[in-house]
């Protein structure tokens, strides 16, 4: 029940002078339910990589599978996977064309075959999922502020019911509420629907706060794979390859330099408050 | 003077039916009274369609206000006439570096404002040659624009706007698509000009770390200004923040917490060696 690539190398317009490998020999599994976040600058290969994994880009080398089967053999149906392997792209709400909301919604699951009852129901399930409320089904997608617009293009592929979620930035551009809500509906459908969730994004601390196992892309290669803490640790090499760790990391490190004795691996607010209190507490009794 | 000074600035936004009469109209920004002075660094945040681009686009006349009125150094924008006048000294950068790049040689991109204002080109080259190396973007000024990162892209349309010599400048969220390093040149950027060139920054942003080192912050929600001060006395206020669907730097959150829990904490902390500082000391 996983995606899997074993190296896996992809080459922009190889044999020629503008030849660039975006992806190097790329190994990893992603097991069924698992929450990852993928991190890594500009051009490091994260898009590249993640649209490996619905076969939207074929490999230079090596093997894409998904359930233990090769993506890329003969026959094997790309239709299905992708149905399987939703992938919401950035900005999404550029991809929105219906006349109103419930129609956009519906266009997935109809593409699949169903009914219009069917796909209508779907559709309502997966706007329901992502908090937008009845009384927008039927005004125009064009209508609505940015982060209703996202939540309608994120229902889109839900309606879809994907095993596995991909979301290239789903945040950019929503302001602070705006990315806790739809970062929260997410974790909640991850652990509802035990659905996998692959999470591109520039924010470390959204990234430490959701995710089981963080990937760090850099020159189209794994500069690290490991939970938040064991990668946040690394934060000076992250900062060498553009990169940085949560703002909370910081604070721990330079509270531990200045004689605090707290716990450098804590990367969220809860963590660390509860960890210098802890602190502080222990020095109060010296 | 004040560089930017509104007074009781509305704006509504029109919807028209088929037969092109106004059927709905949405109120984006009321009663909105601006007090900007020339050189300041002025932040502005705000929910997703609380009005802050709205506003932004009356600083340079893209949009005229429905009710009352805005100033750009003195000038009233509802004088046609001098309309370019006032786009060359209030210019604006984007949130996406892609819609706003047109040259397809970045020295070229940087020239164009200048050469459209009808300045001779020798001049126009000082101009760009200055411009870029402000943005630290001399070496890159005969590349192609879509060969750049995010970040570098932003710092030469911000080169584009600075060789037109603006009085101001306004960012509207010109981070929001970039990654961390991205993020830290812009700003590094446009705090530089401001200090050095003592160019007005107007700085809209999602991104509560970006607006501590501003000399003022403007709060917008449901088109009105409704907190306006230091980024201390802003950040202190954290409960009424998180109430505009806002948050503060992890830091202050940090800080804010601890002092609920009993901790001896001042309000309003805004950096990680201000915190270091009053626990360790």
């Amino acid at each position: 029940m996983s995606l899997k690539l074993e190296h896996v190398t992809y080459t922009y317009n190889p044999g020629t002078a503008y030849e660039m490998h975006a992806l190097k020999d790329i190994s990893l599994e992603i097991p069924a339910g698992q929450f990852v976040g993928i991190i890594g600058h500009t051009g490091s290969g994260k898009s590249t990589l993640i649209q490996h994994f619905n076969g939207l880009m074929c490999p230079t080398s090596g093997v894409v599978s998904y359930k233990e089967e090769n993506i890329w053999q003969e026959g094997y149906s790309l239709k299905r996977l992708r149905s399987q392997v939703g992938l919401v792209f950035q900005y999404p709400e550029h991809q929105l064309f219906e006349a109103d909301v419930l129609s956009d919604v519906c266009f997935g699951p109809k593409n699949q075959g169903l009914s219009n009852e069917e796909a209508e129901k779907k559709a309502i399930e997966a706007l329901q999922q992502v908090g937008l409320k009845e009384k927008y089904y039927k005004s125009s997608p064009f209508e609505l502020s940015g982060g209703q617009k996202r939540r309608v293009a994120i229902a889109g592929v839900l309606a879809m019911e994907p095993e596995v979620l991909i979301l290239d930035e789903p945040t950019a551009g929503l302001d602070p509420k705006g990315r806790d809500e739809i970062l929260d509906q997410i974790a909640y459908l991850h652990e509802q629907r035990k659905i996998t969730v692959i999470l591109v994004s520039h924010s470390m601390e959204d990234i430490a706060r959701y995710v089981d196992r963080i990937l760090v892309m850099n020159k189209g290669e794994k500069a690290f794979d490991g939970t938040p803490k064991e990668v946040f640790a690394h934060y000076k090499e992250l900062e060498q390859i553009g990169l940085a760790a949560p703002q909370i990391t910081y604070i721990m490190n330079e509270l531990q330099a200045a004689g605090l004795p707290c716990d450098c691996s804590a990367i969220t607010v809860e963590e660390a408050k509860a960890s210098i209190l802890k602190a502080l507490e222990r020095r109060k009794n010296d | 003077m004040e560089i930017i000074k509104s007074r009781k600035l509305k704006y509504e936004y029109i919807k028209y039916d088929d037969n092109g009469q106004p059927c709905e109209s949405y109120t984006a920004v009321k009663d909105v009274d601006l007090d900007v002075k020339a050189g300041q660094f002025i932040s502005i945040l705000g929910h997703n369609g609380s009005g802050k681009s709205t506003l932004a686009k009356h600083i340079n006349a893209l949009l005229l206000p429905t009710e009352g009125s805005i100033w750009i150094d003195g000038t009233d924008t509802k004088s046609v006439e001098e309309l370019w006048k006032i786009r060359q000294k209030a210019g604006m950068v984007f949130q996406n570096p892609d819609n706003q790049i047109i040259g397809t040689v970045v020295e070229e991109d940087v020239g164009f404002g200048p050469e459209n204002m009808g300045i001779p080109t020798g001049k126009i080259w000082k101009r760009v040659d200055k411009s870029l190396e402000s943005v630290g973007m001399t070496a890159f000024r005969h590349r192609s624009p879509n060969k750049l990162s995010g970040g570098q892209k932003q710092r030469v349309a911000i080169a584009g706007v600075l060789a037109m010599h603006p009085k101001c400048i306004i960012l509207d969220e010109p981070t929001a698509m970039l990654d961390p390093n991205g993020r830290k040149e812009v700003l590094a950027a446009v705090h530089e000009l401001n200090k050095t060139e003592g160019i007005t920054v107007i700085l809209i942003t999602h991104y509560m770390e970006e607006v501590i080192d501003s000399d003022k912050v403007f709060v917008m929600d449901q088109g009105q200004v409704v907190m306006e001060g230091t980024p201390r006395e802003i950040f202190s206020r954290v409960e009424e923040l998180k109430k505009y669907r806002l948050d503060v730097p992890q830091v202050t959150l940090l800080a804010h917490e601890l002092k609920k829990a009993g901790v001896d904490l001042p309000d309003g902390i805004l950096t990680t060696k201000e915190l270091v500082d009053k626990l360790c000391h």
